[in-house]
């Protein structure tokens, strides 16, 4: 779920100059994660380990690296924008895609993505439904991941060009060849312990600009009477006051969009059935460290906010200057897409200023290196083993993931490369994900709650959920009238478009299933045990003390929600 | 897996790389104790509490995962 990041590159001028300690913390970053994953090769000698991390990380290991896999550099930067320019509505982005999505995937769904002991979601795609879902959902996959791998590098290399006046082909070559090494080396325990690294960095190297953004500001009230003065409307703080109506709100969308829209399809169909983020869940040590993994990310993606969102509204209160959109930017003016490099230049000293450059960075490459760790997952798992090599030795499918990993790099730099010629390939990255995303999470849900979904209702479900949202998508881009049939309304604005696109996607999806199951055989119940909810044997948690039992932290989640949302109304 | 040693925890590494960035960053912000800063806010030497706060939380998660005892299988 990240906005469009797209930084045009202002020839000849950059924001900020990095002093010789900057440098070293940049440089020892570097060193570091090659250095972990030097360390790591050594442990990942089985598919298992390569692959699956070994199935043994602990809860919290499992969370970070589950939320982290999320937080890249492009959501931190763009989030941050999109709250200079929407406000604190851009909060619902961390807070109801948060809840209740993934306090689902842990209470319900990951006990039988764990009982099925499946390597992928498309795996788990096979189980259920048979070979033609998998392959849909298979090659779908590795295709976006290897492009969205790609766009993560050319963002992070022109965000260096604009931020430092670095060379976009060093950044490319240098961040790419890196993450290449640390994950063929080490597999997943290399991805997982350096996305684990990247959240603590991202913390350390952004909070100083929401500390002295508020003392600057004069803490919340002095935030807002600044935004007020600055925007002369107070639709810039409020969460869902201002959702009555698409027109009364900076975003141009109604609560039921962001409801259902947001926190129900698109987050769902992201936290539940994205296997970027599944993959680290999978690799938790035992049932319980799995089901707690999702909901230990709640609580942090909900504190988010406080480094993304909040840097957004003080640069909106503090900066002596208006952000521009992207197109505008350039002859001295920046655009929203810098408010977050703004923001730590103005607060941090040399040193400081490292640590919250080395934190985008590590943010860029962490969202490499899970793309890459999950493609080779599920190439090798879900592509190679199944259509070109049905009978290999274990050693043979942990080379086979190396030499994927090298091949995924070589791929996602010429899909940097290719966005370099075609930039708005960018925003079509964007509705290429949204157009998987709603109909694999009805698919998916669906199969894991129904015993009666058939193969043939899973495919064709699956299949009319994704041509409906293209098709959708389509007739918006050559009318733009048709934005509020898909709507419902005349006021919806663009951002609008993407939630209600899901819900009818995720409706069509869902009927077309359940029509097509109702004609067609389904799979006896011997060959969904531990695949389907009512096969699968969930341990009872009653003799556990209640700080154990994840519904307990579940709750905690929800009371969490609820209190933010009261807050912020 | 190697069995012939544990593998060292993620926090150990987070510990050393993050008490390296302490030092580092305390170290710039007593050098520029006295020296003008173009930073907003620069009076109230965020390096400082910065360097010092990563120094407490690195060095604790140093020590507290420093492989000590481990054993061979």
């Amino acid at each position: 779920m990240t906005p469009t990041l797209f930084a045009a590159a202002a020839p000849g001028s950059r924001l900020i100059s990095l002093a010789p300690a900057d440098l070293l913390i940049i440089v020892i970053y570097f060193v570091m994660v090659l250095g972990i994953g030097a360390y790591l090769k050594r442990f990942a000698n089985t598919s298992n380990d390569f692959f699956m991390a070994g199935r043994e990380m602990s809860a919290w290991v499992a969370g970070l690296s589950f939320l982290s896999a999320n937080l890249g550099a492009l959501e931190l930067m763009g989030w941050a924008a999109s709250t200079y320019q929407y406000g604190i509505l851009a909060a619902h982005f961390y807070w109801i895609a948060a809840f209740p999505s993934l306090a689902f995937l842990g209470l319900v769904m990951m006990p039988i993505y764990y009982a099925s002991k499946t390597h992928s979601v498309p795996g788990y795609l096979h189980l259920r439904y048979g070979e033609a879902t998998r392959a849909l959902s298979g090659i779908s996959f590795a295709v976006m991941t290897i492009l969205m791998s790609g766009i993560n590098m050319y963002a992070m290399a022109i965000v260096m060009k604009v931020v430092l006046g670095w060379n976009i082909h060093f950044s490319i070559w240098v961040s790419s060849l890196t993450v290449a090494a640390y994950v063929a080396l080490g597999g997943l325990y290399s991805a997982i312990f350096n996305e684990v690294l990247q959240f603590f960095l991202i913390w350390v190297g952004v909070l100083t600009v929401p500390i002295l953004g508020m003392i600057e500001a004069g803490g919340w009230t002095g935030l807002v009477a600044r935004i007020h003065q600055r925007v002369q409307s107070d639709q810039y703080v409020h969460l869902w006051s201002t959702l009555g109506t698409f027109s009364g709100n900076p975003m141009g969308v109604h609560w039921t969009g962001i409801a259902l829209g947001l926190g129900g399809v698109i987050a769902f169909g992201y936290w539940t059935t994205d296997f970027l983020v599944i993959q680290r869940a999978m690799a938790a040590k035992d049932l319980r460290a799995a089901r707690l993994a999702p909901i230990i990310a709640a609580y942090f993606k909900m504190m988010v906010p406080l480094i993304v969102i909040l840097p957004g509204l003080l640069g909106l209160a503090v900066l002596p200057f208006r952000l521009v959109p992207e197109g505008e930017a350039g002859h001295g003016l920046h655009s929203f897409n810098e408010v977050l490099p703004l923001m730590l230049a103005r607060y941090c000293g040399p040193g400081l200023l490292g640590l919250g450059i080395t934190a985008l960075i590590a943010g860029f490459m962490s969202g490499m290196a899970g793309n890459l760790s999950a493609f080779a997952t599920v190439w090798t798992y879900d592509i190679y083993r199944p259509y070109l090599c049905k009978v290999g030795s274990d050693a043979q499918y942990v080379v086979v993931g190396r030499w994927c990993t090298i091949l995924g790099v070589i791929l996602s730099i010429g899909a940097a490369y290719f966005v370099t010629q075609f930039k708005s390939i960018m925003d079509y990255m964007q509705a290429l994900v949204s157009f998987f995303i709603a109909p694999l999470c009805a698919t998916v849900i669906i199969g894991m709650l129904w015993k009666r979904a058939t193969p043939k209702g899973g495919f064709w479900g699956l299949l009319a959920g994704t041509v409906a949202s293209v098709a959708m998508f389509t007739l918006v881009k050559f009318n733009h009238s048709y934005l509020a049939i898909i709507a419902l309304s005349p006021d919806a604005k663009d951002m609008a478009e993407n939630l209600y696109r899901s819900i009818w996607s995720w409706l069509i999806c869902i009927i077309v299933t359940v029509v097509v199951s109702l004609y067609t055989a389904p799979k006896p119940a011997a060959e969904l045990q531990d695949i389907v909810y009512c096969y699968t044997q969930i341990p009872v948690e009653d003799k556990l003390p209640i700080y154990k039992r994840p519904i307990f932290w579940a709750t905690g989640v929800a009371v969490f929600f609820a209190i933010l949302q009261y807050i912020f109304w | 897996m190697s069995k012939e040693t544990p593998m060292l925890p993620v926090w150990f590494f987070i510990g050393v790389l993050l008490s390296i960035y302490g030092v580092i960053i305390l170290v710039m912000a007593v050098l520029d104790f006295n020296q003008t800063s173009q930073a907003v806010l620069a009076e109230y030497h965020p390096g400082l509490f910065g360097g010092i706060l990563l120094i407490l939380l690195g060095g604790f998660y140093t020590v507290w995962f420093w492989p000590r005892g481990r054993k061979k299988d």
